[in-house]
């Protein structure tokens, strides 16, 4: 129960610092809603082609509008050395990995809440079905995981803005890709069965990825 | 309190910590003094189990860190011229985040009798943000004692405070000695780590090259000896 308790504590105090500043989640918010735009406005589409780019559409933005988070959520333990802090409470390192993936998690969820119906709307697709929401969370979680890893281990480098992407992207895609034609085969008409195998394809990615951040994430932290 | 022996830290080709031996016993103020890039903040992050040797072996209460890191952790009270605080969060908040981190039970009267005794209590639920450099530290040295810490880690403790800040962390730190706690403090000020340790220790290039008690300190040729060893 401590363990428990001590990741719901980090989770509480990132949410109550990000609700006095918003900088994150702002950030995210007008970069995801601005690419989307964008995207609809330059690719103009309508019908079958449109359902067929949309769900690609959603998911680039949502990890681009990811990597801003994860970078911020980061720079903002470094600052004043509170990730030494937390470096020092006596609690599984892992612990500490939990709470700032399921902060990271809450904050692209925030994200996604906007996107799938400014998406549905722009592009004309239904998204805002329970099997495209299952895929959300699934690929999300996986993201949100591998991301708070990498973002751990990018803001100790120089180059960290430029860094995480770098490191994260590679891993993220077999997520992505998984998630992309999961998401476009339920636009499209397919039934949660059809898109099984993507959907275990994501929940392996999920559990490996978690469970290679839990084992890992106290040694790569530590200097 | 502390054993370190033929303890070695790298990073990359460079060389931090060259076969540091050092033994603390409980209740000793020690006073590791030496010139910038000594290794004295590796030295307090390898103890305090943020940072790992690349050789030697590192014992706190008789535990191994690389074991037994929780439970050295819960020992240890650690303060460094980074205050280890969120910006974004007030003063209470901070505490009492720590507190729950720590398994505070009586975690918002702990947070509030630490307001009280860092002179903080009428800022609580102001934004740390907003605080001086003084008032951050001393909020700081809260957090670091807010689980009772039996060994004090304490890393150029005094940057950047004002004369009134630096009085009040000597005097709280006189009282931490008073009541057994262990400090391990470093200080680039020769004057303050005579004053304040009753041992003073020369970290130099990663080495120990300088061990005394403040009794046998001749505080006359100790600048003249403290250059001479650091050059």
């Amino acid at each position: 129960m401590a363990y428990v308790r001590k990741v719901w504590a980090i989770v509480v105090k990132d949410v109550a610092a990000e609700l006095r500043t918003r900088e994150m989640t702002s950030a995210m918010l007008v970069f995801s809603v601005l690419a989307m735009l964008i995207f609809s406005f330059a690719l103009n589409l309508r019908g079958a082609v449109a359902q067929v780019a949309a769900p690609g559409v959603l998911w680039v933005t949502v990890v681009f509008a990811g990597t801003l988070g994860l970078n911020r959520s980061f720079t903002r333990e470094q600052v004043t050395g509170g990730f030494d802090g937390l470096l020092l409470a006596p609690v599984d390192r892992s612990a500490i990995f939990f709470g700032k993936a399921l902060g990271n998690l809450a904050f692209m969820g925030i994200v996604e809440i906007v996107l799938l119906p400014l998406c549905s709307v722009l592009f004309d697709v239904p998204l805002l079905r329970p099997g495209v929401l299952l895929v959300m969370v699934l690929g999300t979680v996986g993201y949100a995981a591998v991301g708070t890893l990498l973002a751990a281990i990018a803001v100790n480098t120089r180059a960290r803005e430029v860094m995480l992407p770098v490191l994260l992207l590679p891993l993220a895609v077999p997520a992505l890709i998984a998630a992309v034609q999961a998401t476009s085969g339920l636009v499209a008409g397919a039934t949660l069965s059809d898109v099984r195998p993507l959907l275990r394809l994501l929940i392996v990615y999920d559990l490996l990825i978690v469970a290679v951040s839990m084992l890992t994430f106290g040694y790569l932290v530590e200097e | 309190m502390i054993q370190v022996r033929g303890l070695n830290k790298s990073f990359g080709p460079h060389t931090a910590l060259a076969g540091v031996d050092l033994a603390i016993d409980p209740g000793e103020f020690v006073a590791l003094m030496g010139p910038n890039g000594a290794g004295k903040t590796t030295l307090l992050r390898i103890l305090a189990t943020i940072a790992r040797p690349t050789s030697g072996s590192v014992r706190i209460a008789g535990l191994e860190p690389a074991k037994r890191g929780e439970d050295v952790r819960r020992l240890i009270g650690f303060l460094s011229h980074k205050t280890l605080l969120y910006e974004d969060l007030t003063a209470e908040q901070n505490l009492r985040f720590y507190a729950k981190m720590y398994d505070i039970a009586d975690g918002p009267t702990r947070t509030s009798h630490l307001l009280e005794r860092v002179g903080l209590s009428s800022r609580r639920g102001d934004l740390v943000g907003t605080f001086s450099r003084g008032m951050q530290q001393r909020l700081s040295l809260a957090r670091a004692l807010i689980h009772r810490p039996q060994l004090l880690l304490m890393d150029e403790p005094y940057t950047g405070l004002d004369p009134n800040a630096t009085q009040f962390l000597t005097d709280l730190l006189a009282d931490l000695a008073g009541d057994g706690c262990t400090v391990l403090l470093t200080t680039h000020d020769l004057e303050r780590g005579l004053a304040s340790g009753q041992r003073v220790v020369i970290l130099v290039r990663g080495r120990i090259v300088h061990d005394v008690q403040r009794g046998e300190v001749d505080h006359a040729a100790f600048p003249d000896l403290y250059r001479t060893l650091a050059s």
